[in-house]
Formats: structure tokens, sequence, C-alpha cells
């Protein structure tokens, strides 16, 4: 049976409230389990409604979508499967020291998955192609920072690699140099002919690789001792990279969740700053401005 | 710019305001099981991966949106057990203060 679209949006929009009692939830102790409740109910609400929508198509007003049936059931009961199961594994497995590294982990595989959505969805055909292309650029852009800067997050957390916070010269320069390529690159993959597709694929390959190596050297030039604030501002990072995923498929439930995540990361991290009094634009910036003032802890 | 594109930015902005004042006033205690909880409901991306997989005539779209699945779902799943499991310490706290 093929569920219609206001069905779909309706299960969306409740899975929506459900995460913003989920966090509102967690930020006191009394309904704080009550909270991580609302969100499991919000993620299999969402997962069930995606699914079904995916697999037998969506109608609207008398037309409906082709789904992928069977052949997409084989692809995602086997990974849903295996993903929960490596997942569960891990959480119940980990020592409680070992939990900021297991999230720190956790943020990575987020990023790794925006980034795949993101070339997936370069190759879809889209009305407005240029402002699809700019979501493209931004969505596999974040993810792929992401990606890196949980992965350094966790090594550095994990002791796999020295917390010392790594001091390039001229890194400040670096950063930015990098988000300026990033820009050239988007304007000109958007000038760039649908037609040239070993060009724009060439265009997507280098930004990627820029992505992930500006996540790697943000978070490697950040001290161990901030890597609590890193590993929160990364979660930030993760909720803007699914909200940009979001834009790209035109799905309001990544929107909605993605900004959630996003601003509460951030707003989190700030809190975070203040606490331990550090500066919040040196966390985020990778180290911007804080010239050896650094500790390594 | 496209009708579409302006109200997903609505929702967008919206979003980023609850976000902000969701969290206002958080237990400095609940900081990690926080962050944890937003990093299991950041796993939704798992919702894009699931639209992408499948379809006919792109089997290695189908091969990067399975790997995206299965990543996905390990945050998801993990995320809200690893959170589960802190509340429950919090929980055995309790009566001891």
């Amino acid at each position: 049976m093929t569920p219609s679209y206001a069905l779909v949006q309706g299960a969306y929009i409740v899975a929506g409230l459900l995460f913003i009692l989920a966090l509102s939830g967690l930020s006191r102790h009394e309904t704080a389990r009550l909270g991580n409740r609302f969100g499991v109910i919000g993620m299999a609400i969402a997962l069930v409604a995606t699914i079904w929508a995916a697999t037998a198509g969506v109608s609207f007003e008398g037309l409906s979508t082709e789904g992928t049936g069977l052949r997409g059931l084989a692809f995602i009961v086997p990974a849903m499967a295996i993903g929960a199961a490596i997942g569960i594994w891990r959480a119940r497995s980990v020592e409680m020291t070992g939990m900021p590294e297991l999230i720190a982990m956790l943020h990575s595989f987020v990023g790794a998955a925006a980034v795949l959505v993101g070339w997936n969805s370069s190759y879809e055909n889209s009305p407005y192609p240029k402002v699809h292309a700019v979501e493209v650029f931004v969505g596999v852009f974040i993810g792929a920072v992401t990606l890196t800067g949980s992965i350094v997050a966790y090594l550095k957390l994990a002791a796999k690699m020295k917390s010392a916070p790594l001091m390039l010269p001229g890194r400040n320069v670096l950063n930015l140099g990098a988000i300026g390529v990033f820009v050239v690159m988007t304007v000109a993959y958007v000038a760039t002919p649908e037609s040239s597709t070993f060009l724009r694929q060439l265009m997507l390959g280098i930004v990627t690789v820029l992505a992930l190596a500006l996540g790697w050297h943000l978070v490697a030039s950040i001290g161990g001792g901030d890597m609590p604030v890193v590993v929160s501002m990364l979660n930030s990072y993760s909720g803007w990279a699914a909200a940009a995923a979001g834009f790209l498929l035109s799905n309001d439930l990544l929107i909605i969740t993605g900004a959630l995540v996003g601003s509460s990361g951030a707003y989190l991290s700030y809190i975070m700053c203040k606490a331990m009094n550090r500066s919040f634009i040196s966390v985020i910036a990778g180290g911007f401005g804080v010239e050896g003032g650094t500790t390594a802890g | 710019s496209p009708p579409a594109f302006l109200g997903h930015f609505m929702v967008f902005m919206l979003s980023v305001v609850i976000g902000f004042y969701v969290i206002g006033n958080v237990h400095h205690a609940l900081h990690t099981p926080l962050m944890s909880v937003t990093n299991a409901i950041s796993g939704i991306i798992v919702v894009g991966a699931l639209l992408q997989v499948g379809h006919a005539g792109k089997l290695w779209v189908s091969i990067l949106a399975f790997i995206g699945i299965l990543v996905a779902s390990i945050n998801v799943f993990g995320g809200f057990t690893v959170t589960g499991r802190m509340l429950e310490m919090f929980k055995r706290e309790e009566p001891a203060r």
C-alpha cells in the first residue's frame, strides 16, 4: 500500500516534535530519561515512515511516485541490521571513561553519511540546478570537515595521537585559505555546465579532499584539554551537515532535526566553554587567535 | 530564487531558534548526556540515504547509500543506547546523595 504525501509529512512533524521534547527533556534530571525515550520514539516514527515511503512510493493528489520495492529493502534491511548490531555492541561494551571517545567516533559516522548523501545527490536532476549545485557543495564540505575532525578528536581522546596542539606555521591562513578555495570552487562548480560530468566530478572530489584536510587540521591544532568542547562543536557541525542534506533532498525532517542539533550543539559548546573559562572563538576556529596559549591537557 | 527553497529556509531558521532556546537551562551534569542524545538524533541523516538506495539503474549510488545507511545506523542505535547507559548511572547515584 502506498502512503500518501500527507501521511509521511504528518509522521515527520510528529518526529520533529518528539526530537524537540527529547532535547528539552535532557536539560533536567527529572525528565532526562523520558527525553531519551521521546528521542527513540521520534526516530522510530521517522524511520518507519521513510522506509515505507522509499520502498512503496508516495501518492500525491492521485499521482504516485514509484518505490524501490523489494530491491530497496534488500539494501536497507542488511545495512540497518549491521549498523544497529555494531552500534549497540559498541555502546554496551564501552567503559564509562571511554564515552567521550565513543561519542566523537559516532560523530564521524554522521559526517561520512553526509558526504555519501551529497555525492549521491550530485547525480540527481533538479529543477533548480544552480541552487542544487551549491547545496551539494555545502553538504559535502560540512560533512567532510565533521568526518575528519571527529576522527582526530577521537584519536586525541583515546591517546592514540599526541594531545598537544599541532602548530603549523600560518595555520590561520591555511584555514581561511581552505574556506576561500571552497567558495571559489563552489562558484566555478555552479558555472560549469552539467554536460561536463567529468569536470564536475573532479571539482567535487577536490573539495571533498580539501574539506577532509581542513577538518583534520582544525582539530589537530586544538589541545587535548579542549576536546570536550570540540566534541560538542563537532556535534553541532554534524547537525548542520544533516540540515544541508535536508536542503539537498527537499526533506523538511532533515532540515528541522539538523538545525535543532546544529544550534543546540553550538549553544551547548558555548555554555561548556564558559564553564571551563575558555574562549569560544578560539575553539570553533581551531586555535584561531590563540598564540601558544592553549594548554596541552 | 525558487519558492520551495524559501519555504525550507523558513523551516530551517525557526528550527535554529528552537534549538537555541530548548536547552537554555541545561544542568551542568547533563552536558554529556545531552550531547550524546543530540548525536543520536543527528543520525537522522540516515533518512537521506534511505531515500537514495535501491533505485534501478544506478548500482553504485545504491552502494554508497548502503554504506551511508550502515554508518548512520551505528550512530542512531549506538547513540541512544549510550545515552540510556549514562542516565542509568545517574539513577544509581541519586539515592546515595
